[in-house]
């Protein structure tokens, strides 16, 4: 596979735009679900799907995918009320919930799908590729009518903004403020749901959430704005979708979803790392780095205690002295010398006028006067 | 032994095996790590079976409840790094994990019976003819013996370690200030739950464990809060469902688990709706009678403070509180059926039994105090809570 058949191969393209677009508007939208807290509201409301495909195909025996993701929609959306439902009205909580959704409804579903398996007319064969999904299915009209979501979804979410964000951040404030609070919260659900149903058909029903979590938990770690975020997660789960369909596609055997889902998760493993906010690597550079400024400080205040008896604060003292210190190696000595608070003047050292100032307020800014 | 009845058992005492740890992590509001141990177990099954070779060996199982394990693990630590919360650490872990597991099943063992449709749903109608084979002599279903085996151990933990489990369950800090350590009953707690998926997952499947789990201790808990009921009636929920699954899918000649997974569905929608005190039903109509309770008594403490006649005349009241004709007309009945107050001449005046009322009733809203509606209790739902 060369480069130049993404531009020329026809089905390549299509499907190469496809997840591309799916990983924008599953990162847009995911973000959402990230800071409300509901990660795993994808995961159940994906597999809620399953037996609104199973059913649409009962009912009208059409196979075209727009139907059946239209009876998706519905389940999907069931499902979320319930899960609502169960979460105000009784005392089960939201795990619980999600995982009773989750697992109900995907396994009445596959009863349906089994029970279609079973039908000698019935031409049911390729259903199954809503389980871990089959980009290689999608045609020039599906990736039409993801852009056509996608669009609309950003419209809702720029005219909706200041009340989304709102939202996400204090809602009992949007509340007393006067916003329709429930009638935004629809909304964004209605979205996700919306999102992981015409994700369904690409990645499927299993790895869906990961495809809404994914990208936005790794933009989480790069800013701390709204809007940066929403842009970042787009663009992350874009490149996932691309990289995922290119690799996918260099190798035989690999379904698409697997591999996006990895591709998104080593985005998540590097803003885990390397990002310079909250990465894991920087923390330990900081971390390390207060460690050995809180050593320096350590040494230029013992040296404080020898020479605060004195008249003149910046007579020399034999480096000897130092010996009983545990926090005083060369090396440190140097580098208190590069800040210019001693000088070294072969085996002696002495205290500048500024490392004297320093090392007398050091900790005067963290006592309290009592 | 014949195969109808080895696939009875088989659902049967997978859903009791499930039934069991299921309360614990309903409880510990950890339900979701069973979804998340269910999907990730799979690449430590696909990995063991390439070293074993063999779908039902030992070893494959304890490799494949070492990667539920290490699930739990990796979960805890990215959530520790403060980065993300807790529920999106699981919805990041294992969907990556299975996804290693579709993508070696696809690369490396596309054609053992292992394909990824059954890893999801499992083939309990086949469980039963993949016998247990010693020198060429046939001991029944294999999943029998490990099913067996594993409840057996679950049941003797329980035992052994109930008050434990109990008490970390319900109060963390207490059990660590006795010196039961919390850490190894949620590690031990989880290993119970990971063998039990990866037993479960070969003969029903990935989201039927789930529902095994889950499912019969949710029902359970909308119908008590007793412990032990909690336990005994989740293992008859999934007794039934397991019962019920099978006969119905014998009837419909479709998948099993899914059947099993559907009369779980309705076990759970029926007790949502009608439990007694927690269910759907039950909650609207209190909530209803809380509101209109909640009425009767502004409407009371209303009149207490108007004394001209002109204030309390029907019709004005209806102006004056604000409310619709309808919500005025019930509360206006339900007080005069009460004998709290008195209607003269489209004038209201309140009654001995109302006047009395409304000074407790006042007088709990200013003090607080909860010996003043002990009275109350019998005669206002409002204040039973």
């Amino acid at each position: 596979m060369e480069l130049i058949d993404f531009f020329t191969d026809y089905t390549l393209r299509t499907i190469t735009l496809g997840t591309a677009v799916l990983g924008a508007i599953c990162g847009m939208l995911g973000s959402f679900a990230v800071l409300r807290k509901q990660s795993l509201l994808g995961d159940a409301i994906s597999h809620a799907a399953l037996p609104g495909i199973a059913l649409a195909f009962l009912f009208t025996g059409l196979k075209d995918s727009n139907v059946l993701l239209l009876g998706a929609l519905v389940s999907g959306f069931i499902g979320t009320v319930w899960i609502r439902g169960i979460v105000t009205k009784t005392h089960l909580k939201t795990d619980t919930a999600l995982g009773l959704i989750l697992s109900l409804f995907f396994g009445f579903g596959e009863l349906v799908l089994s029970y279609l398996k079973k039908q000698p007319d019935a031409n049911q064969a390729g259903l199954d590729k809503y389980l871990f999904g089959q980009a290689a299915t999608l045609v020039e009209s599906d990736v039409l009518v993801m852009i056509i979501v996608t669009g609309i979804s950003l419209v809702v979410m720029l005219l909706f903004w200041k009340e989304f964000k709102l939202l996400l951040f204090d809602k009992n404030y949007a509340m007393t403020l006067g916003f329709n609070t429930r009638f935004i919260d629809g909304l964004i659900s209605f979205f996700i749901v919306l999102a992981i149903v015409i994700g369904l058909q690409t990645v499927g029903v299993v790895l869906m959430s990961a495809m809404l979590l994914a990208p936005a938990a790794a933009a989480r770690q790069w800013t701390n704005s709204l809007g940066m975020m929403v842009i970042l997660a787009a663009v992350f789960g874009a490149f996932s979708g691309v990289f995922g369909t290119a690799i996918s596609a260099s190798y035989n055997n690999l379904s698409t979803g697997p591999v996006i889902v990895l591709v998104a998760a080593v985005f998540v493993v590097i803003s885990f790392v390397f990002s310079p906010g909250r990465g894991i690597l920087f923390k330990q550079i900081r971390l390390i780095r207060n460690r050995r400024d809180l050593e320096l400080k350590k040494t230029l205040y013992f040296m404080y205690g020898i020479v605060e008896k004195h008249q003149d604060i910046t007579r020399p003292h034999s480096i000897r002295i130092l010996n009983g210190f545990q926090g005083f190696t060369k090396g440190t000595l140097s580098k208190l010398a590069d800040k210019n608070w001693i000088t070294i003047q072969g085996q002696d050292w002495a205290l500048t006028e500024e490392g004297f100032e320093t090392a007398e307020n050091l900790y005067n800014n963290n006592i309290p006067e009592s | 032994m014949n195969s109808e009845l080895a696939i009875i058992l088989i659902a049967c005492l997978t859903s009791v095996a499930c039934a069991i740890p299921g309360v614990f992590l309903v409880l510990r509001k950890m339900a979701l790590i069973s979804d998340a141990i269910s999907h990730s177990i799979l690449p430590g099954i696909v990995i063991g079976f390439f070293i074993t070779e063999d779908l039902a060996s030992p070893w494959l199982i304890l490799l494949a409840a070492f990667s539920g394990i290490i699930t739990v693990v990796l979960v805890e630590a990215i959530q520790k790094t403060g980065l993300v919360k807790e529920d999106t650490a699981i919805g990041l872990v294992f969907p990556a994990l299975f996804s290693i597991g579709v993508l070696l099943i696809a690369i490396y063992a596309n054609d053992i019976h292992l394909d990824t449709d059954a890893v999801l749903v499992g083939r309990l109608e086949y469980a039963a003819f993949d016998k247990l084979m010693i020198d060429g002599v046939s001991y029944g279903a294999k999943s029998l013996w490990t099913i067996s085996a594993v409840l057996l151990l679950t049941i003797i933990l329980l035992f052994a370690f109930y008050k434990e489990l109990k008490l970390s369950t319900f109060d963390i800090g207490l059990s660590s200030a006795l010196g039961f350590s919390p850490v190894i009953m949620h590690y031990g707690l989880m290993s119970v739950a990971s063998v039990t998926t990866v037993v479960s997952f070969d003969a029903v499947g990935a989201i039927l464990v789930v529902a095994l789990m889950i499912a019969p201790a949710a029902a359970a808990y909308l119908l008590t809060t007793d412990l032990k009921k909690m336990i005994l009636l989740s293992v008859l929920f999934g007794i039934l469902s397991a019962l019920g699954g099978y006969y119905f899918a014998a009837w419909l000649d479709a998948s099993i688990s899914g059947s099993i997974t559907t009369v779980l569905g309705l076990i759970f929608l029926l007790v949502y709706l009608f439990a007694p005190s927690k269910g759907l039903i039950a909650v609207l109509f209190k909530q209803k009678r809380q509101r209109i309770e909640v009425s009767l008594l502004t409407f009371l403490l209303h009149l207490n403070n108007h004394d001209s006649k002109e204030e309390r005349r029907v019709a004005h009241l209806q102006e004056h509180i604000n409310w619709g004709k309808v919500r005025a007309q019930t509360v206006l009945e339900l007080a005069e059926k009460n004998n709290m107050i008195l209607i003269q001449n489209q004038v209201v005046s309140l009654t001995q039994k109302g006047l009395d009322f409304t000074e407790k009733a006042l007088d709990y809203i200013i003090t607080n105090k909860d010996e003043k509606i002990e009275d109350m209790k019998d005669d206002f739902f409002l204040f039973r809570g």
